[in-house]
């Protein structure tokens, strides 16, 4: 009776789910994560307790959830990768990887995802990997709150911190990545989702988006990358409240725009970039309400963009506003603050009654012949600004800012 | 000749025109930066003061006084001087009250205001200003005889050093667009101080802009200590060479 009384609950709890906790540990009946794997069951549990694990290379094929406890480490000695996952439903929290890898042949990563659907991996701290996580063909995925730290060699020998290759629905959120080649890499992902991740010190880029379409990122932060964040070949990308600062270099931008359409841009800052914004081939892009702040360069719009709106946008302190390397000009400039404005307003409606021609005929040099930047503030430069806001004739005529505000617009 | 640059200095300061000039200074800068609410703004105002008006009211101001101290000097000449000495204290003279003014119109302001990298290279550009444009005028004052001439001649040199130099520097860079010209542009701006100076106090404000391109290669020569090193040899050699020749015409000249 007593016997019943105690094996009743256990009964009773196992019933509804059929699943079971799989313990793995040192001093445990199962010592190895491959062993609890390989007896492991769909929807079953794996909780790891603390240790080194030296396994090799583990391949995850069954809907598990491997849950690790004060970070077990596992420990792919420079050789392995350390998680292959495949199949759907299965969820990786709470490990130390460290030491996967490194391959010209393969890319190896800390945890590779491979044609998954459902797929969590959650408050893991990758150290010192090749590729950090990898994905490909995989639906319904969600990176959170993981940190990854590479150790930056050149771009060639280090692979990216999150790499998503061909998947969809994917959430990508409260991820912080260092040292890697690209912080976040994108190509072929559609309708997914970066949020609140920090992205800094990469090797190349903070985010880098290839052919993905649909896709949004909202409050992250790229601080010093090698070049910033690059969006390329997509269309209907979302934007909005990032933080850009410190991407500092030759050929360094805030954001890299390149073959973009249908997207938009707003509430970022963009502070102490080289260049804040850089377009190339870009059209219907709406870019509003977002602070640039002791750039070198703003915003570069190349000619080739068109049907652009830049409006309520606010900038302080920009060494160069605007700067363009042709004189056809198919965007659009209205509401924005500049504080170089001198203008007056008669009617007292905040708005300025002369337009604000924000291409200098100095940047037009400069973009022309790049030497030329050693004459930044002289007097004979001002000098020529001055004839030439008087009387235009080499900045774009149509590059104008019809209604600059007076005062900063409040965002 | 310590006690003849004492003199100097006195009747420098009686004219009471450096006392305006100090006054004029001390209410542009600190009206600057009253006036505008981010300070990088009126360091840029500033910025053309510096580069412009106190190389300016240098040359003219030291033009005039050695004009109107002419008779003075003659006087001297009578007494048991080397020439040298009397041409010594007049520059120390000139160039102690001049950059005193400067110091107490613009120092005072950039020390309550903005006390960082960008204030102290604004100190260094404007003092050496002063004192290289006080030497380059006692250079032009001692070549021409008459007033008008001289004050014509240290004109054009400010004229020439303030904006001629940089249009000519510009028509180098497109005529020569397709060679290598990063070395060049270094000497070229070595050639006139105000460029010097400019690049100098440039190098702490626009970091960001020149970070990118060629900007790196100027950061990289400038930035470094043996850069900073370089810029003040160059501005010492400016302060000196035009006095060195100003002293070895003196000496000949028939007064």
């Amino acid at each position: 009776m007593l016997r019943l009384i105690l094996i009743l609950p256990t009964i009773i709890y196992c019933i509804p789910t059929f699943a079971k906790t799989i313990v793995v540990g040192k001093n445990q009946s199962i010592t190895t994560i491959r062993k609890a794997v390989e007896i492991a069951k769909n929807k079953d549990s794996i909780l790891v307790l603390p240790g080194i694990y030296k396994e090799g290379n583990i391949v995850i094929n069954k809907s598990l959830t491997l849950a690790g406890q004060n970070f077990p480490i596992l420990d792919g000695e420079n050789k392995y990768e350390i998680f292959t996952v495949s199949g759907s439903d299965i969820t990786i929290k709470g490990f130390q990887f460290q030491n996967s890898g490194s391959s010209a042949m393969n890319d190896y990563a800390s945890v590779k995802v491979i044609d998954a659907k459902n797929i969590f991996v959650e408050n893991n701290k990758v150290i010192n990997a090749y590729f950090g996580i990898h994905f490909s063909n995989s639906s319904y995925v969600t990176i959170r709150n993981n940190t990854i730290t590479g150790s930056p060699a050149m771009e060639q020998t280090t692979g990216n911190g999150i790499h998503l290759w061909k998947c969809n629905h994917a959430l990508i959120e409260n991820n912080r990545i260092s040292g890697h080649r690209d912080g976040i890499y994108f190509e072929f992902v559609t309708e997914s989702m970066i949020r609140n991740n920090y992205s800094t010190k990469n090797i190349r880029y903070g985010i880098h988006f290839m052919f993905s379409h649909y896709n949004s990122y909202f409050d992250n932060t790229f601080n010093d990358n090698g070049a910033g964040v690059a969006v390329m070949y997509s269309h209907n990308v979302t934007m909005e409240r990032n933080t850009f600062e410190q991407n500092w270099g030759a050929s360094s931008y805030g954001i890299l725009l390149k073959d973009i359409s249908d997207s938009r841009i707003q509430h970022n800052s963009f502070l102490k970039n080289s260049v804040g914004i850089h377009m190339e081939g870009s059209s219907r892009i709406e870019i509003s309400q977002n602070i640039f702040k002791e750039n070198g360069w703003a915003i570069k719009v190349q000619a080739s963009c068109d049907d652009n709106n830049f409006y309520q946008n606010n900038f302080y302190g920009n060494s160069f506003e605007i700067s363009t390397n042709g004189t056809m000009m198919l965007n659009k400039f209205y509401n924005n603050y500049w504080d170089k404005y001198e203008g007056y307003d008669r009617n007292k409606d905040g708005i300025g009654d002369v337009p604000y021609h924000p291409v200098s005929m100095y940047s037009m040099i400069v973009e022309e012949n790049p030497n030329a930047l050693i004459l930044l503030r002289s007097f004979m430069v001002s000098l020529l600004d001055k004839a030439e806001k008087a009387i235009p004739s080499l900045t774009p005529e149509n590059l104008i800012d019809d209604k600059p505000m007076l005062k900063p617009n409040k965002l | 000749m310590l006690k003849l640059s004492k003199y100097v200095l006195y009747d420098i300061v009686r004219s009471k025109i450096i006392l305006a000039y100090t006054l004029f200074l001390f209410l542009v800068s600190f009206s600057l930066f009253n006036m505008e609410e981010n300070s990088s703004k009126a360091i840029m105002s500033l910025l053309t003061i510096i580069l412009i008006v106190v190389p300016m009211i240098s040359m003219i101001f030291t033009t005039i006084h050695y004009y109107n101290s002419y008779e003075f000097i003659e006087l001297m000449l009578s007494q048991p001087m080397s020439r040298r000495k009397i041409l010594l204290s007049e520059y120390a003279g000139v160039s102690v009250s001049l950059l005193s003014s400067f110091l107490i119109g613009v120092g005072i302001p950039i020390l309550v205001y903005s006390p960082d990298a960008i204030g102290f290279s604004f100190l260094f550009t404007g003092g050496a200003l002063t004192l290289v444009f006080t030497s380059l005028a006692f250079l032009t004052s001692v070549i021409a005889r008459d007033k008008a001439r001289g004050i014509g001649f240290a004109l054009l040199l400010w004229f020439y050093f303030a904006l001629i130099y940089d249009g000519l520097i510009l028509l180098i860079l497109f005529t020569f667009s397709d060679y290598p010209l990063e070395k060049l542009t270094l000497v070229l701006t070595a050639l006139n101080p105000i460029d010097l100076g400019r690049i100098s106090i440039m190098l702490k404000m626009d970091v960001s802009a020149l970070m990118g391109y060629t900007g790196a290669l100027y950061k990289d020569f400038f930035g470094s200590g043996s850069g900073i090193l370089f810029t003040v040899g160059i501005m010492f050699l400016w302060i000196i060479l035009p006095l060195w020749g100003a002293l070895r015409i003196f000496k000949k000249k028939d007064l």
